[in-house]
C-alpha cells in the first residue's frame, strides 16, 4: 500500500485528475442522502423548472430535483457496477488462474464453454436473458457479471500462463507446494497490476453496459434514480435547446447531465488505468 | 526438400468447422434459453386469465405441444431457409417483419465502415509512425475520450450541434423503402457518423498499437540499417507483414458495428433490427428476439472467422512450409 | 593504412523514464581499412550501443550526447538521412544476433539480398542475384543456386547466419558490424560460421567491427581488441599481445572460468551411487527426446551431461525432478526407485534432491523478498518457525556470501545477476538435499561472476559432500568442475566416463567434434582445427 502512495508522488497530471474526480464520484455516491438536497424520488416542485436555487440543476417531468437524482444516481448506477464488476472478477478471476494452473482437461473444457460464450456478443446476450428473466436490479447483476467474467477469465488465463513459464513456479511445484499456494502466494502477486488494470477497464465497461441497458429501458426500473434512464426519460428534451436564454438552453440540455456524469467518470477510470498499466510495465524492466 | 502438402486448407477447413459448429452451439443456447421461462409461453402472452381453452388452441397454432428437441431443429431448419415463424404479438411471419430491417442495419453499418476503416488506418498509421509526437497525443487522448463516452453521449451531441443548432441533418433518422440512395445517405448521416466516432477511436488505437509492434521488431530496423527510405520501409517490409493484425482489429470493429448498432438506432429511432429487437424484448416477443439475436450472432461470428482465415492466409510460414 | 573510422569522444545516453543515463562514455576509436577490431565486454558494456553508431545509427530511446563519428573522412553526427542512408548498407552493412529476427519473414531470402544493390542503384537486379548466388557458395551454403529462393523460416539458424553475412556483402562494403553473429548457434555450428565469415572478410579485404562477449570467438577473428566496461574503454591492443600479457585485471578476469581450479579432492567414495538412471526413454507427445538415457552420480562427486540444445540434457534433469515421466526404464535414488512424479513423491524424499535454475531472473519470485524465499523451505521441510528459522536465514546468507543485514529485507529486483543466483543456491541448500541439480546455472553470467559461483558451488561440495549433476554447454565449465562427464546428443548418451578420459583424444566421432568446435584463446586455433579437420577429410 505504502507503495502505491509512493508511486502516487510521481504520477501524472492526468492521472492525478482521474483520481481526484473519483474519490468525487464515490464521496457523492456514500453520503448521496446527506448531500442530496431531495428525495430519491421526491416530487420537489413544478415539472420543468430552470436551473436556478433551490433546484440548481432545474427538475423533471415529474417535478423530482435533478441533482438530487444525479447525486442518488452515482450511487444506484456506480454501484451497481462495481457490484457487478467485483462479481466478474470473483468468477473470471478464479476459474481463469484454476484452468490455467491445473491445466489439462479442465483447462480445455472451462476454455470452450467460454469461447461459446464469447461467440455471441454481449448486448445481444443480454437483451436475450433479460427478456427472459425480466429486468430486476438482481438479474441485471448477475447477467452481466456472468457475460463479463468470460473476458476477465481470458485475460487472467493468459497472465497466469504467461507467469506458469516462469522457473520460480517450477520451484514451488518440485518443493512440493500444492495448488493453493501456488495460485496465491506464488502467481496472484505478479498478476494483480494487469488484473488492476483490467478491472477498470471492466468496470467502466460494466458501467457503459447497465447505462446502456437502462437507457434501452431494459436495466434498472423507475422510480430508481439512474443515469442512463435518466438519459432515456429527458431524450425527446434534447430537440428543444435553444441558447436563447438561460432557461431554454438548461431546459435541452437535460439529456446531457446524467450523460455527461457518465462520460466524465469513465474517462477518469481510463486515466488512472493508463497510469497503472504505463506503472506495471514499468516495473517489469 | 520434399514437397509437402500446403497445411493451408487444412487449417482453414478447420477453422471452418469449428466456426459452424459455434452457430450450431449458439443457436442452441438463443432456442433453449426461452425454454427455461418459468412456466409457459402462452401464460406469459395470453396473461392469466387465459382459458385452458385459449392456451390450447394457441400452443397448437405456434407448435408448442411438439417435443422441444424437434421444435429446435424445425426452428433452425426454417431460420436456415430465412423462415423465423410468427410474432407472438403481431401474429405476422417474423421474416416479413425482419426482412426490410435487417436490410437497413446492414446498410447504416456498411455506411459507418466505409468511412471509419479507411480513416481509422490511416490514422492509426500516422499515429505509429510520428509516435510520440504532438499530433500522436492529441489522437491518443481524444479517442481515449471518444471511447469512454456512451454511444448515446456522442450521439445527443451530435444531434445538439448537427441537428438542434445548425440544422444541417434531421435528428430522426427515418428511412423508408421508398427513398432513393441519396436520400438514404442523407438522413441517416448522424447515426452513421455517431457510430464512426466510435468505432474509429477503438480501431485507430488497435492499428496504432499492431504498428508500433510490428515496427519494433529486428527486420524493420534491418531494413533501415540497409539504408532503404522510410516509406519503403513501411510500404514493404512492415505493411504486408500488418495485413494480419489489422484485419482482425477490423473484424472485430466491424462486429461491434453491428451490435453497437442496437443503441444507435434507439436514439435515432432508425427503422433497424436492433430496435426491433428492442420492441421485442419489452413485448417479450420471444420468436422475434430469437431471430434477432441469431442474426446478429451469426454476422459476429462470421465476421470473426473471416478474420481468422485471412491471418492464416496472410501467415508466410504457413503459406510456404518447410 | 588510413583511417576508414574514427570515433572521438563519443557519449551515448539512453532513456529511462524521463532520466537518461549515459551508456557509452567518451569512447574513441580507430578503424583503419581492411582492419577487424573486435569490441569485447559483458551483457550492458554498451559494445552493440557503440557498433551501431559506427552507422550513424541509435535506437529508440538513445542519442548521441556529444562527440564525432567520422567515416571515411565524413562526420555522421548530425549528418542529414539522406547521407546515413547512402553510407547504409552501400558503404557499411550490419549483421545482426538473430538472423531469424532479422529477416523479413514474408520476403524469399534472395529478394531481401538484393534490396540494397537494386534499391542503391549500385547493380541491376540480374546481377545482384548472380552475386548472390556467388556468394552463397563463398559463405559455404548448401545448393548456393536454389537456396536464395526460400523463405527465412525454411533455413536453419547457422544457414540464416551465414545468409546473413552474404546480403552483407552484397553491395561490397568498406566496413561490417557483425554484432554477436554467433551468440545463438551452438558450437558445431559455430565454428563453420566463424571460418566462413572471416575467409569472406579478408577475401573482399573489407574492415569490420565484430562485437562479442566471448573472448576466444574474438580472437580467432580480430587484429586488435577494444574492451569495453560500462561504456569505458578498460583496453586496446593487438590480439596476441592483449592474450599474452593482459595490461588491466579486468582484461584477465574475461578468461576466469577457464583458469578456475577445483581444491584437490580426496578418493572417491565407495559404495552404490547416489542417483541411478536406468535405460530412460521419455517423449513430448509424440517426439521422443530421450533414448536410452543411462548414468550415475556418485555421493559427494560431480557428474557433468554436455550436449548442445536438442540433446536432452535438460529433459534427463527433468525426469529426474519428477516434472516429466519416463516411458520406460527407472531412476534410482538412495537404493529406491523414485516414484515418476513429484506429487507421488513424499515431502521427505523431495527433500533430498534440489535444483538450481538458469535463470535466476526467473527462478526467483519478484514479489517475494529474500526472507520468505530461503524461509519457506525451511517451514516446509524442516518446520522451522519463528526465532529458529530467521537465524537459519542468516546462516545460509553468510554461506553463500552475502551480508545478512543488507540482504534479507531484499527483493529479488534489487540484486544483481550473480547475488540472485546466490540466493538460488541458498534456497536449494535450505532443503539440506544430498543431491542438487544444476541445469546451466553460470551460463547466462558474465566469466568472474561465473567464477565466483563455480567457487562457491566447489567449497559448498567440499563442506557437506553434496552430489551435483551439473547440466551444460559449456566445456570450460566442465573442465572445471565435473570428476565424471556424460556427452549427450539427439536424446542419447554418446560417451560418458572420467573427466580425464574424455577429454584426451580418440573418442566417439560426436565427442570429438564438440571438444574440438570449442574455441580457444590461441588465435591460431581456428586455422589448427580446420586444418586438422581437412586433415582427416
Amino acid at each position: 500500500m505504502t507503495n502505491w502512495l509512493f508511486h502516487l508522488r510521481g504520477a501524472p497530471l492526468s492521472a492525478r485528475i482521474g483520481l481526484a474526480l473519483i474519490v468525487i464520484y464515490a464521496i457523492l455516491a456514500l453520503f448521496a442522502p446527506l448531500i442530496a438536497p431531495y428525495g430519491e424520488s421526491e416530487v420537489a416542485g413544478a415539472a420543468y423548472q430552470p436551473w436556478i436555487a433551490p433546484y440548481y440543476l432545474g427538475t423533471d417531468a415529474l417535478g423530482r430535483d435533478v441533482m438530487s437524482r444525479l447525486i442518488y444516481g452515482a450511487r444506484n448506477t456506480v454501484g451497481l457496477a462495481l457490484i457487478t464488476t467485483c462479481l466478474a472478477f470473483l468468477i473470471g478471476a478464479a476459474l481463469g488462474l484454476l484452468a490455467a494452473t491445473v491445466g489439462g482437461w479442465v483447462d480445455t473444457a472451462l476454455s470452450r464453454l467460454i469461447d461459446v460464450l464469447m461467440a455471441i456478443p454481449s448486448l445481444i446476450f443480454a437483451l436475450l436473458i433479460l427478456t427472459i428473466t425480466g429486468a430486476s436490479a438482481t438479474a441485471l447483476v448477475l447477467v452481466i457479471a456472468a457475460l463479463d467474467s468470460t473476458r476477465v477469465f481470458r485475460l487472467s488465463r493468459a497472465v497466469a500462463q504467461g507467469i506458469l513459464t516462469m522457473d520460480y513456479i517450477e520451484v514451488a511445484r518440485m518443493r512440493g507446494e500444492g495448488l493453493g499456494w501456488i495460485i496465491r502466494r506464488e502467481i496472484l502477486p505478479n498478476a494483480s497490476a494487469p488484473l488492476i488494470a483490467e478491472f477498470g477497464l471492466r468496470f467502466c465497461f460494466v458501467f457503459l453496459f447497465i447505462s446502456a441497458l437502462s437507457f434501452l429501458g431494459l436495466g434498472l426500473q423507475p422510480p430508481t434514480a439512474d443515469w442512463g434512464s435518466m438519459v432515456r426519460e429527458s431524450a425527446r428534451l434534447i430537440s428543444f435547446a435553444n441558447f436563447a436564454t438561460w432557461q431554454t438552453a438548461t431546459f435541452g440540455l437535460a439529456p446531457l447531465l446524467p450523460a455527461t456524469a457518465i462520460a466524465i467518470l469513465t474517462v477518469a477510470v481510463n486515466l488512472v488505468v493508463d497510469w497503472v498499466l504505463h506503472l506495471s510495465s514499468g516495473l517489469k524492466d | 526438400m520434399a514437397l509437402k502438402l500446403s497445411p493451408i486448407p487444412k487449417l482453414v477447413l478447420k477453422r471452418l468447422a469449428i466456426g459452424v459448429l459455434t452457430l450450431i452451439v449458439v443457436s442452441a443456447v438463443i432456442f433453449w434459453a426461452v425454454e427455461l421461462l418459468p412456466g409457459s409461453i402462452a401464460t406469459e402472452v395470453l396473461g392469466q386469465s387465459a382459458t385452458p381453452e385459449t392456451i390450447a388452441a394457441f400452443n397448437a397454432q405456434f407448435g408448442l405441444n411438439d417435443p422441444p428437441l424437434w421444435r429446435y431443429v424445425t426452428w433452425l431448419g426454417n431460420a436456415v431457409q430465412g423462415d423465423f415463424g410468427q410474432s407472438l404479438v403481431t401474429r405476422r411471419p417474423i421474416t416479413d417483419l425482419i426482412g426490410d430491417r435487417a436490410f437497413n442495419t446492414f446498410f447504416l453499418a456498411a455506411y459507418a465502415a466505409l468511412i471509419a476503416v479507411p480513416m481509422s488506418i490511416l490514422l492509426g498509421l500516422i499515429a505509429a509512425l510520428y509516435r510520440g509526437s504532438l499530433l500522436d497525443r492529441w489522437i491518443s487522448s481524444s479517442t481515449l475520450a471518444v471511447i469512454s463516452f456512451p454511444e448515446f453521449f456522442v450521439a445527443y451531441i451530435l444531434i445538439l450541434i448537427f441537428a438542434v443548432q445548425l440544422g444541417w441533418f434531421p435528428s430522426l433518422a427515418g428511412v423508408t423503402p421508398a427513398m432513393s440512395l441519396g436520400e438514404r445517405l442523407y438522413v441517416s448521416f448522424l447515426p452513421a457518423l455517431t457510430m464512426v466516432l466510435i468505432v474509429t477511436a477503438h480501431m485507430m488505437r488497435m492499428t496504432r498499437a499492431a504498428i508500433v509492434n510490428l515496427l519494433a521488431l529486428p527486420y524493420i530496423e534491418m531494413a533501415e540499417l540497409k539504408g532503404m527510405k522510410r516509406w519503403w520501409v513501411i510500404a514493404i517490409h512492415a505493411l504486408p507483414n500488418a495485413v494480419a493484425p489489422i484485419v482482425t482489429v477490423v473484424a472485430l470493429n466491424l462486429a461491434y458495428l453491428i451490435v453497437g448498432v442496437v443503441l444507435v438506432e434507439v436514439v435515432f429511432v432508425y427503422p433497424g433490427l436492433g430496435q426491433l429487437l428492442v420492441d421485442s424484448v419489452a413485448k417479450r416477443d420471444m420468436p422475434v428476439v430469437q431471430a434477432a439475436c441469431l442474426i446478429f450472432a451469426a454476422t459476429y461470428i462470421l465476421l470473426n472467422l473471416v478474420a481468422d482465415v485471412i491471418g492464416i492466409l496472410s501467415n508466410p510460414r504457413l503459406l510456404h512450409p518447410r | 593504412m588510413t583511417k576508414l573510422l574514427e570515433i572521438r569522444d563519443l557519449w551515448i545516453e539512453g532513456r529511462s523514464g524521463d532520466d537518461w543515463h549515459k551508456i557509452v562514455k567518451g569512447v574513441n576509436l580507430d578503424l583503419a581499412r581492411g582492419e577487424v577490431l573486435g569490441l569485447i565486454g559483458e551483457s550492458g558494456a554498451g559494445k552493440s550501443t557503440l557498433g551501431l553508431t559506427a552507422m550513424g545509427h541509435v535506437r529508440p530511446g538513445c542519442r548521441i550526447a556529444g562527440g564525432s563519428i567520422r567515416f571515411d573522412g565524413q562526420e555522421l553526427v548530425g549528418a542529414s538521412a539522406q547521407v546515413l542512408r547512402h553510407l547504409r548498407g552501400r558503404r557499411i552493412a550490419y549483421v545482426a544476433q538473430s538472423s531469424a529476427a532479422a529477416f523479413n519473414p514474408a520476403w524469399r531470402l534472395i529478394r531481401q539480398h538484393c534490396e540494397a544493390p537494386v534499391r542503391h542503384g549500385v547493380m541491376p537486379r540480374a546481377q545482384a542475384e548472380a552475386e548472390a548466388v556467388r556468394l552463397y557458395a563463398e559463405m559455404r551454403l548448401p545448393d548456393p543456386d536454389q537456396i536464395g529462393f526460400r523463405f527465412p523460416h525454411q533455413v536453419s539458424g547457422g544457414q540464416l547466419q551465414r545468409a546473413m553475412t552474404a546480403m552483407a556483402m552484397a553491395c561490397k562494403p568498406d566496413l561490417i558490424i557483425f554484432d554477436e553473429p554467433t551468440t545463438a548457434l551452438d558450437v558445431t555450428t559455430q565454428i563453420e560460421v566463424l571460418a566462413a565469415i572471416r575467409d569472406i572478410v579478408r577475401n573482399h579485404g573489407a574492415a569490420a567491427i565484430y562485437i562479442t562477449h566471448d573472448l576466444a570467438v574474438v580472437a580467432q577473428m580480430a587484429d586488435r581488441v577494444k574492451v569495453l566496461l560500462k561504456g569505458e574503454e578498460v583496453e586496446d591492443a593487438p590480439v596476441r599481445e592483449m592474450l599474452a600479457h593482459p595490461r588491466e585485471a579486468y582484461t584477465r578476469s574475461l578468461w576466469a572460468v577457464r583458469e578456475f581450479q577445483p581444491a584437490p579432492r580426496g578418493p572417491a567414495p565407495a559404495g552404490p551411487p547416489l542417483l541411478q538412471i536406468d535405460a530412460v526413454d521419455a517423449s513430448y507427445g509424440t517426439q521422443k527426446v530421450l533414448d536410452n538415457v543411462s548414468l550415475a552420480v556418485p555421493r559427494g562427486r560431480t557428474v557433468a551431461v554436455v550436449g548442445e540444445s536438442g540433446s536432452g540434457k535438460s529433459t534427463t534433469a527433468r525426469v529426474v525432478m519428477g516434472l516429466l515421466s519416463p516411458t520406460t526404464g527407472k531412476v534410482t535414488f538412495d537404493g529406491a526407485v523414485l516414484p515418476t512424479t513429484v506429487g507421488g513423491r513424499p515431502r521427505k524424499l523431495l527433500q533430498r534432491m534440489q535444483m538450481i535454475h538458469q535463470m535466476a531472473d526467473t527462478a526467483l519470485n519478484p514479489r517475494q523478498r529474500i526472507r520468505e524465499v530461503l524461509g519457506r523451505p525451511l517451514e516446509f521441510y524442516l518446520g522451522l518457525k519463528g526465532r529458529a528459522k530467521e537465524a537459519r536465514i542468516r546462516e545460509l546468507l553468510t554461506e553463500i556470501e552475502l551480508d545478512p543485514d543488507r540482504f534479507i529485507e531484499r527483493l529479488p529486483g534489487e540484486l544483481s545477476g550473480g547475488q540472485k543466483q546466490r540466493v538460488c543456491i541458498a534456497r536449494a541448500l535450505a532443503a539440506e538435499p544430498e543431491l542438487i541439480i544444476c541445469d546451466e546455472v553460470t551460463s547466462a553470467l558474465d566469466q568472474l561472476v561465473a567464477e565466483g559461483i563455480l567457487r562457491l558451488l566447489d567449497r559448498i561440495q567440499r563442506e557437506r559432500g553434496i552430489s551435483y549433476l551439473f547440466i551444460t554447454h559449456d566445456l570450460a565449465t566442465v573442465r572445471a568442475i565435473a570428476d565424471h562427464v556424460v556427452v549427450m546428443q539427439h536424446g542419447r548418451v554418446v560417451e560418458q566416463g572420467d573427466k580425464a578420459r574424455i577429454f584426451s583424444p580418440q573418442h566417439e566421432a560426436y565427442t570429438d567434434l564438440l571438444l574440438s568446435s570449442v574455441p580457444e584463446m590461441d588465435p591460431d586455433w581456428l586455422t589448427q582445427v580446420l586444418e586438422q579437420r581437412r586433415a582427416a577429410g
